[in-house]
């Protein structure tokens, strides 16, 4: 079990960390997800005990790992661009971990091979043991590198955007090896990514990081369905923000039929509306502000822009089955599928509300 | 002709040809005939007197003090060179980019002006000089001060081939290394070692074919005490103001093969390094 509590890091004047407080249970599966700079990587350098914290506390199974150099840590720790060790072969890369303990810990060379050969067989690449890294595709890389860092039977595995390097395809492939290979070893595993999709697939439970702060833990669906900040809703795509005005739990402004959403026990008053795009239904208003300003289809969606009369756009997009003929020019009002509030008082993000993506940015 | 690459029909072969015998001519005649001529003076009076020649006790002993400066001055050059490429890669520190240019000084700069510098550092006269006297240390014309001023020379060459590799390289495999539990010893011979091994070689043949060559630096600090300071490149010019042409050019054959060894050595590195 890993448990963390106020942690604090700085690198200079910039804040990287600011009070990371988690647990993670053993067996458990976690990702961090979020955008770089968001000082994911920085807390996983931390655990693995490449990085030192200026202040808080890290136990791992009872035991203080800050007053623990990261040899002693047993961690295995996967890297991005995989470091493998290019003079060795697949198999003494994979054997490096246990031949470099003290000789009265070192197991002997026949439980070594042993223990190699089945690592082979789980990463299912036993036909490379005796390759160099430079023989093999990036997946393979992959592949040996979590063997390397599996054979110490670590206390913690820990991987840093282990599927950045790879193309799509690889990516969904070892995905679900990854799943399959963590049931299999039972290790708790913490992984850094930026890709939602990722997250959400591999893991049990995601932590969404911004800006040196966990903003939110939960499954995919409570993060998707009920960000807890500004941040987590943008992060997760609502880039359509709208302000609305809160009455009785309600949301209200002109051109929008909220009557989809659910009520909030908030207070009245001002409040900003974060709508996905695809959560959006249009329907003939002629005394709504927004009008359709322009339309393209991709074949399964119809993308549309709404314009407001202050001349402020957002993307609306549509199944292009279940629309209704929209006409350029003519005034719709949004009926927004979900979303989330967030009041501006109390709850006001820290930073300014950044504005909305621009459409160009979006589209193109 | 069969001409590497491509010629449009109708060019003119005289050019690449008349380009290709002016490449051949001056390299054989500025550095093979040089070559071969040493050779043939060295055994122009035949095998016992060059023989003879070589079993001179003075050269004798230039041939040993050439090998063993080489000797000390070599490994203790390898373990600069990798401390300081070490340092410049893989830290951050204040006057980093000082210590760049200070290794590349001997580089740029003559040996004599080495030698002088060591010589009033050193000297008698020099800043040392009362205090090395009076603790009866001879630096100045005496082995120390040869391997000294051969040091200085010789700095540049192994630290100038490992750093660019180590730079590209990255530290992210000793970072790896250290996460599977690898103290700093193993990590220093077992990954970092590995990794650099073709280009240490490589910086340390060089630093060894500059050694065995040098001239300028040593003249100044070895006092060419025939038989006692003088290093096979200082009995060469010895041995040719004597007169004795064919023991200078015995002499020469020596140091001739020393670094045609060196050049072979260097190729066949070469070739792994690109492998």
């Amino acid at each position: 079990m890993i448990s963390i509590s106020s942690l604090t890091k700085n690198f200079g004047q910039t804040a990287v960390l600011r009070g990371i407080d988690l647990r993670i249970d053993a067996g458990e599966l976690v990702a961090l997800l979020g955008p770089s700079g968001s000082g994911k990587t920085t807390l996983l350098k931390i655990i693995a005990g490449l990085e030192w914290p200026d202040a808080g506390a890290l136990k791992v199974n009872g035991q203080d790992w800050l007053t623990l150099p990261a040899q002693k840590r047993r961690i295995g720790f996967v890297f991005q661009h995989y470091a493998l060790f290019p003079h060795m072969t697949v198999r003494d890369n994979i054997a490096f971990g246990l031949t470099v303990r003290p000789r009265a810990e070192r197991p002997g060379k026949s439980v070594i091979a042993a223990k190699v050969d089945d690592l082979l067989g789980l990463l299912q690449i036993p036909h490379l043991a005796d390759r160099f890294p430079a023989q093999l595709s990036g997946g393979q890389r992959q592949r040996v590198a979590l063997g390397r860092a599996l054979a110490i039977e670590p206390a913690v595995l820990l991987l840093d955007e282990p599927f950045g390097a790879l193309d799509a395809a690889i990516r969904r492939d070892l995905r679900r090896w990854l799943r399959e290979v963590h049931q299999k070893t039972g290790s708790t595993t913490l992984f850094v990514t930026h890709d939602q999709e990722e997250a959400f697939e591999l893991a049990d439970r995601v932590v969404v990081m911004g800006e040196g702060r966990i903003e939110q833990i939960g499954s995919a669906d409570q993060i998707h369905d009920r960000p807890s900040t500004p941040f987590v809703a943008r992060f997760m795509g609502a880039v359509v923000e709208l302000p609305v005005t809160l009455r009785a739990g309600r949301v209200e402004a002109p051109g929008l039929d909220a009557r989809g959403l659910e009520r909030r026990a908030m207070a009245d008053g001002p409040a900003q509306l974060f709508l996905r795009p695809d959560a959006i239904a249009l329907e003939p208003d002629a005394a709504s502000p927004w009008t359709l300003a322009h339309k393209t289809s991709t074949g399964a969606m119809i993308r549309a822009t709404l314009r407001h009369e202050t001349s402020r756009e957002i993307p609306v997009d549509l199944p292009r089955h279940s629309a209704p003929d929209l006409a350029i020019g003519s005034a719709y009002r949004l009926r927004p599928l979900s979303g989330a509030v967030f009041s501006l008082e109390g709850t006001a993000p820290t930073e300014a509300p950044r504005p909305v993506v621009s459409l160009k940015e979006k589209r193109t | 002709m069969q001409a590497v690459g491509v010629m449009a029909p109708g060019q003119s072969a005289w050019v690449p040809r008349l380009l290709i015998g002016v490449a051949v001519g001056l390299t054989l005649l500025i550095v093979v005939a040089p070559l071969v001529y040493i050779f043939a003076r060295a055994f122009g009076e035949g095998w016992q007197v060059y023989a003879a020649n070589l079993m001179h006790p003075a050269t004798r002993n230039a041939i040993w003090l050439t090998t063993i400066t080489a000797l000390i001055v070599v490994p203790v050059n390898i373990a600069f060179g990798i401390a300081a490429a070490w340092a410049v890669a893989r830290f951050r520190f204040p006057g980093r980019g000082l210590l760049v240019t200070a290794i590349e000084i001997p580089f740029s700069i003559s040996p004599i002006i080495a030698g002088i510098c060591y010589l009033l550092l050193y000297g008698r006269q020099g800043l040392l000089g009362p205090w090395l006297q009076a603790n009866d240390l001879q630096v100045m014309f005496a082995l120390p001060g040869i391997v000294l001023v051969t040091m200085f020379v010789t700095a540049p060459f192994v630290a100038r081939e490992v750093l660019p590799l180590m730079q590209a390289q990255g530290s992210e495999q000793e970072t790896a290394a250290v996460t599977l539990g690898a103290s700093g010893w193993q990590i220093f011979t077992r990954v970092t070692l590995p990794n650099i091994r073709w280009a240490l070689l490589y910086g340390a043949v060089l630093c060894t074919a500059r050694a065995v060559g040098e001239f300028g630096g040593v003249s100044v600090v070895s006092g060419n005490i025939r038989g006692q300071t003088n290093t096979l490149p200082l009995h060469v010019e010895l041995l040719f103001n004597d007169l004795n042409a064919t023991g200078a050019f015995a002499a020469a054959s020596v140091l001739t093969l020393l670094a045609l060894v060196a050049l072979v050595v260097k190729a066949v590195l070469e070739g792994r390094r690109a492998a």
